[in-house]
Parts: C-alpha cells; structure tokens; sequence
C-alpha cells in the first residue's frame, strides 16, 4: 500500500518586494504512514505552514514532488480531494450561517448525508449549538466546527493547521481529546503546532523545522531518548542535610541554591527510592528532557514558541 | 510564482456537481438575506433615492403660482384658482417681506391700466413661472377687451401639447436612472466587498480542498447576484409603479436581460477593487470613488441633457449611462429590444473587456 503522504525536496522561495527573498520551504523531505500521527513542529515563521499548503495542493513548490495516497495532489481531483479532510488556520466559513447550514452545506460537497453531518456535529460537541451563528460561536467552538466541516466527509487524511493557537488552555484540552479520539478511529492525522507539549501529547512522530528546514523527525519518546540527558529532581529547602546530599548524589552531579537542592541523575530510580527512605518527599519535583531541550539541542537555539 | 489555477479550476466533480451548486447557492443565498446592510445597500438605498430626486424635481410642477397682491388687482379677478393662490397684503414693503421668505412666488401692484410684477428673488425659477403666468392673463384679459371692442377680428391662440403626451413626468426619467445606480452599487459594492471577505477569512482556499470545483462555487456566487438583481429590479420598478405613479410600457420585461448584463459588467469592476482593496473600509471607499462620478456623469440623479457637454461626453465611457438610457427606452418609451442594441453592444464589450482585466491582473494567490 502507498504510504499516506510522500514529500521529497520541497522548496519554495517567496520573492516580496520589501522583504526580498524568503525561502519558506527549504529542502523539505518526508513520509507519513497510513494510521500515523505526524505533527510538524516549528516557531512561527519556520515553514509549517507553507508545506502544509504545498502538501495539500493549494500552492506549487518550485521544486519537488508530493504523492498523497499515491497520487499528485495537482491538478485539483475530486477523487483525491474526497479522501480528505483539511482545516485551515482561518476559520474558512460561509458568512451569516448556523453551525448546522454550515456543515450541512460542506457535507453536500462532499455527497455526505445530512445526517451524517449532525453526527459530526454531536462528535464534536457542537449539537447544542447547531442553530447558533458561526459568527457567535466562541474561538474553540470555531476550530471545533472546522475540524467536523473537515471530517464530515470521512477523510482517510486530515490535515490541522495550529488548530489550538489562540485558544485557552481548557479548550486547547478539549481539542486534544478530540483529536485522539480521531487518530483513534484509524485516520492519518497531520498537525502543525507551535507547542512543545501538544506535539508530546499527541504525535506519533514530530518533525521539527525551523527556517524552511525539517532538522530531525523522530519520536517524541525517541527524541527524548536520544538527547540522553539526566533527570533533574528538586528537593525543597531544609528536607536534607549536607553531607547527606554528598551522599545522595553519590558521583553525580548537584547544585544548591537556597537550601533547595537539584539533583542530575542519569538513575533516577536509586536516588528517588533513598528520597522516600529518608521522608524527603515534600517539594518534590522531578523534571526529566522534554521536546524543549529536544528543540534547543536539534536547532542550536532556545525554544520561542 | 503564482497558484495554478486554470488547473484548480479543471472539471466538475463526478456526480456531485448540481448538488454542490444547489448547496452552494443556498447557503451563499441565505447569507445575502441574513446580512442587513446588503438589502440596506441593494433595495433600500435606491428607493430612498427615488424619493428624495421625485420630490426634489417632482415637486412644485402642477402647482399654482402663489401671488401676493397689493391692495385691489383687478386683473386678478378673471383669474383660474388652479393657476394662481392669491393672499393679500396691505402694502408693497409687507408683499415684499413675504416675498424674501420664500412665502411667495410673486407680488403684483395694479396701478390703473399698469400692472407691476415683483418675482421673487428667493426662489428665482419659480418667480420666473410666476411672472410668466402673470404677464399670460394680462394678456388673456387684453384680448379678451379687444375681441368684445372688434368683433370678428381673428385671433392667435396657442395650444400647449406636452412632448411623449404629457406622460413624461419627472419619475418617468428618474426610475431608470435611480435603477441603473441601484443595480451598479449592488454589483461593485458586492462584488468587491466578497472578494475582500474571502481574502480574509480564506474561503476560496478551504472549498478548493474539497471535492467540488471552484468554478461551481464562483458560478452559485454569481448567480446569487443575478438573482439579487432581478428581485431588486422587481422591487423598484413595482415601489415606482404603484408609489410614484411610473407607467410601466408592454417592454419593461426586456429590463430583466438588461439588468443581468448591467450585473455582469459592475461585478467586473468590482472584481478589479477587490484585488486592489485589502480590507473591507477600502473596498467601500474604492467602491463609491468609482460610483459616485459614474452616477453623476451616467445622467442616473439628473438628465443628461441639461448636464454641461464635458459631462456628456464622459458618460460616453459609463457603463452606466448605457444601462439608464436603455431601460429608459424599453421601460419608459416602450421601444422594442432592436432600439436599444448599440446599449447592449456597448455593455456586453465593458463587461467582457472589465473582465479580461480583472482576469489577468488578479492574485489569485491572495484568496
């Protein structure tokens, strides 16, 4: 079987005429599975976007091929353009139409169902607000209703583009349950997001780009793995005396700051265990590499979101 | 490197083509409808135009000259009170005191066999009717003296026959006019404030993803705009009939075909400010720069006869001024469709060349 999406060198320069030459897509290469979860990671500004444009068939790289399923996503093909299901920044929808006229109208586009589209509609919790104004629906509700216009048709491939930015933490939440659970159901998901911990919680495989540029893909896990660096674990102030920490930290190295000790341990369960023998639980803070230090040691430069 | 979009554009989908057109034009339909300034701007602002310019140049026509006359005017005696409201006043200084506040159109002082008229100089055009009207019976009176004196003695009378039968009131000129405008903000305004929407919120862009063409949805949001003109003509044209007293000819059918050219030509023009405009204050504002002028040189608000010759001959460039002058024709006169086919022709060649325009000069990488 085709793999779900095939990129190889990509690029894309942008001629503007006070910016001069950008090169949003720089040599950009990939593969995604059938079933897989595939976030690309970046700063704002690294390309995401533009690839995913690119990938999608709404731009022509100047260089490079794209198979989707199997097949060019140029020209514009019903057949492929049925198997998918896209949600773009912009919340793309028709102007002064409820959130039911709204899916009901992307539903006739893709033959679906009335039905179908209501079902869509409950999936993502909007059944409540189905004769609400697209206009009056809060920022979640949007992406919400976005990504149901995006599914209605049964997508084998769906793509979101930074569906969380701009939205608070309880309705970012709520879009990751909703994008397992569609994940879940055996798509091939292909998120674009500036947020270390999405791309943790939810990605198969991440690849990182920055300037135009996929650094490493890999994942999270993998990535982590392969920094090989110590756990830290923050014992709060007064919990431990001196020569006991000596102790503790055996050959490895500690710091003290304040009273307030952190350990780096390359065994963390030795030294956690001896913690809880001593009663020096309270304060506890154990922080191990996350795809932030993934991102500063891939790039060379410190994560700005 | 601009989007591919001949190859966006290729084919309808298979099978789901009418479907996608019929979903697509009604929920571009139901937002026309939902959004107020749209029926503001299409059938509001017309009509309210039609009222103002009826009353403006409508008013004052049939009515009887108002005469203030100065102790006893004998003259005034044989006088048709269709023609003439007559008040009095006790002397010349109170008559002309009336006379600046624009109370009166004129004051007469009879003075034995001398009658001396004072028009108004507030409102000079009707002060002028006045006199006119004043030194008429005089002169009816003299006759009437010199006829009773010399029997027999033939006599030189006028009769008054209006051009097009009398049915030429002003309505009868401003309707097509005020139409033509109507027709040329909604296309303009509608289609360059669209463009500007989609470049927003990146509608085009999301439909171009799904299996349906982005030629059936610019068909839908066309034919809603059709459609839309057709009803705003209705509405004028019945508003006009039945408010206004406009006679409707056996031809006013043919303003449907006209009408639908005219849209075609204005969405062209809106098409270009839309590609020029970034945001929707700039649409409006390009919107009416264009407009505005094309109304004044278009003879829409005002005859093109009594403009000055430089005006007449700018609106040779109008849109239109082909639009006005051919439903004038059909709807007003009742000329046959043949009469009016170099206004056709003109409006066809506008269209198509507006939007071979529009065509090679827009980004389409914006939308």
């Amino acid at each position: 079987m085709d793999a779900a999406i095939e990129v190889a060198d990509l690029r894309k320069t942008y001629r503007g005429r006070r910016t001069g030459e950008v090169r949003a897509v720089d040599g950009v290469s990939f593969r995604v599975e059938r079933g897989e979860f595939f976030g690309i990671l970046g700063p704002n500004g690294a390309g995401k976007t533009t690839t995913l444009e690119i990938v999608e068939g709404l731009r022509r790289p100047d260089s490079g091929t794209v198979r989707l399923l199997g097949r060019s996503p140029w020209p514009h093909s019903p057949e492929l353009t049925r198997r998918l299901g896209v949600q773009l920044q912009a919340s793309s929808f028709f102007e002064f139409l409820t959130a039911r006229e709204q899916i009901e109208t992307f539903a006739a586009l893709y033959g679906a169902t009335k039905a179908r589209a209501a079902e869509m509609l409950d999936l993502v919790g909007l059944a409540e607000h189905a004769n609400v104004r697209c206009e009056k629906l809060s920022g979640g509700q949007q992406q919400r209703l976005s990504i149901a216009c995006a599914l209605v048709g049964d997508p084998e491939l769906v793509f979101l583009d930074e569906p969380t930015a701009a939205l608070d933490p309880q309705a970012r939440r709520n879009l990751w349950d909703l994008m397992r659970g569609i994940s879940a159901a055996g798509r091939t998901v292909v998120l674009t997001t500036h947020y270390m911990e999405e791309a943790e919680a939810l990605c198969d495989r991440v690849a990182i780009m920055d300037a135009g540029r996929i650094k490493a893909v890999d994942s999270p896990a993998g990535f982590i793995r392969s920094l090989d660096a110590p756990t830290r674990v923050t014992v709060a102030a007064g919990q431990l005396a001196d020569e006991r920490v000596k102790e503790l930290a055996a050959d490895e190295a500690f710091a003290v700051d304040d009273g307030t000790v952190v350990f780096e341990t390359r065994d963390p369960r030795r030294l956690l265990t001896a913690l809880a023998v001593d009663g020096a639980m309270d304060g506890l803070a154990v922080r191990t590499a996350n795809l932030e230090d993934v991102f500063l040691h891939v790039t060379g430069r410190e994560w700005r979101g | 490197m601009s989007l591919d979009t001949a190859e966006a554009r290729t084919g309808l989908p298979a099978g789901a083509g009418s479907g996608a057109f019929a979903s697509l034009f009604k929920a571009l339909g139901r937002g026309w409808i939902r959004d107020r300034s749209q029926i503001f701007f299409t059938i509001l602002l017309p009509l309210m135009f039609m009222v103002l310019l009826a009353s403006v140049f409508g008013g004052g026509d049939a009515a009887a000259s108002r005469i203030v006359a100065v102790g006893d005017v004998a003259v005034l005696d044989g006088a048709d009170p269709d023609d003439f409201t007559v008040t009095r006043a006790a002397d010349l200084d109170e008559a002309l005191a009336i006379l600046r506040e624009g109370d009166a159109d004129a004051a007469v002082v009879q003075d034995g066999a001398t009658v001396r008229i004072y028009p108004s100089a507030t409102n000079s055009t009707s002060g002028a009717i006045a006199a006119g009207n004043l030194s008429a019976l005089v002169d009816d009176v003299n006759v009437e003296v010199l006829s009773a004196a010399a029997p027999g003695t033939p006599v030189l009378e006028t009769e008054v026959e209006e051009a097009d039968g009398g049915a030429l009131k002003p309505i009868q000129y401003l309707a097509p006019g005020i139409l033509a405008w109507g027709v040329a903000i909604a296309g303009v305004f509608g289609a360059a404030g669209t463009i500007v929407d989609w470049k927003r919120d990146k509608l085009l862009r999301r439909l171009r993803l799904t299996p349906a063409s982005v030629r059936t949805f610019l068909g839908a949001k066309v034919s809603v705009n059709l459609v839309v003109a057709l009803g705003q003509t209705a509405v004028f044209l019945a508003v006009a009939a039945l408010g206004f007293g406009l006679e409707l000819s056996a031809w006013t059918w043919f303003a449907a075909p006209l009408v639908l050219l005219g849209t075609a030509a204005f969405l062209a023009i809106g098409v270009v400010i839309g590609g020029i405009a970034q945001t929707s204050p700039a649409a409006a504002g390009l919107s009416n720069l264009v407009t505005m002028p094309m109304a004044f040189v278009s003879g829409a608000f005002y005859p093109l006869a009594l403009s000055p010759e430089w005006v007449q001959w700018l609106s040779y460039a109008s849109p239109m001024r082909y639009l006005n002058e051919a439903l004038q024709a059909v709807v007003v006169y009742g000329e046959p469709p043949t009469a009016v086919l170099p206004q056709i022709g003109f409006l066809a060649a506008f269209a198509a060349a507006v939007a071979l325009v529009s065509w090679k000069t827009f980004k389409f990488d914006e939308l």
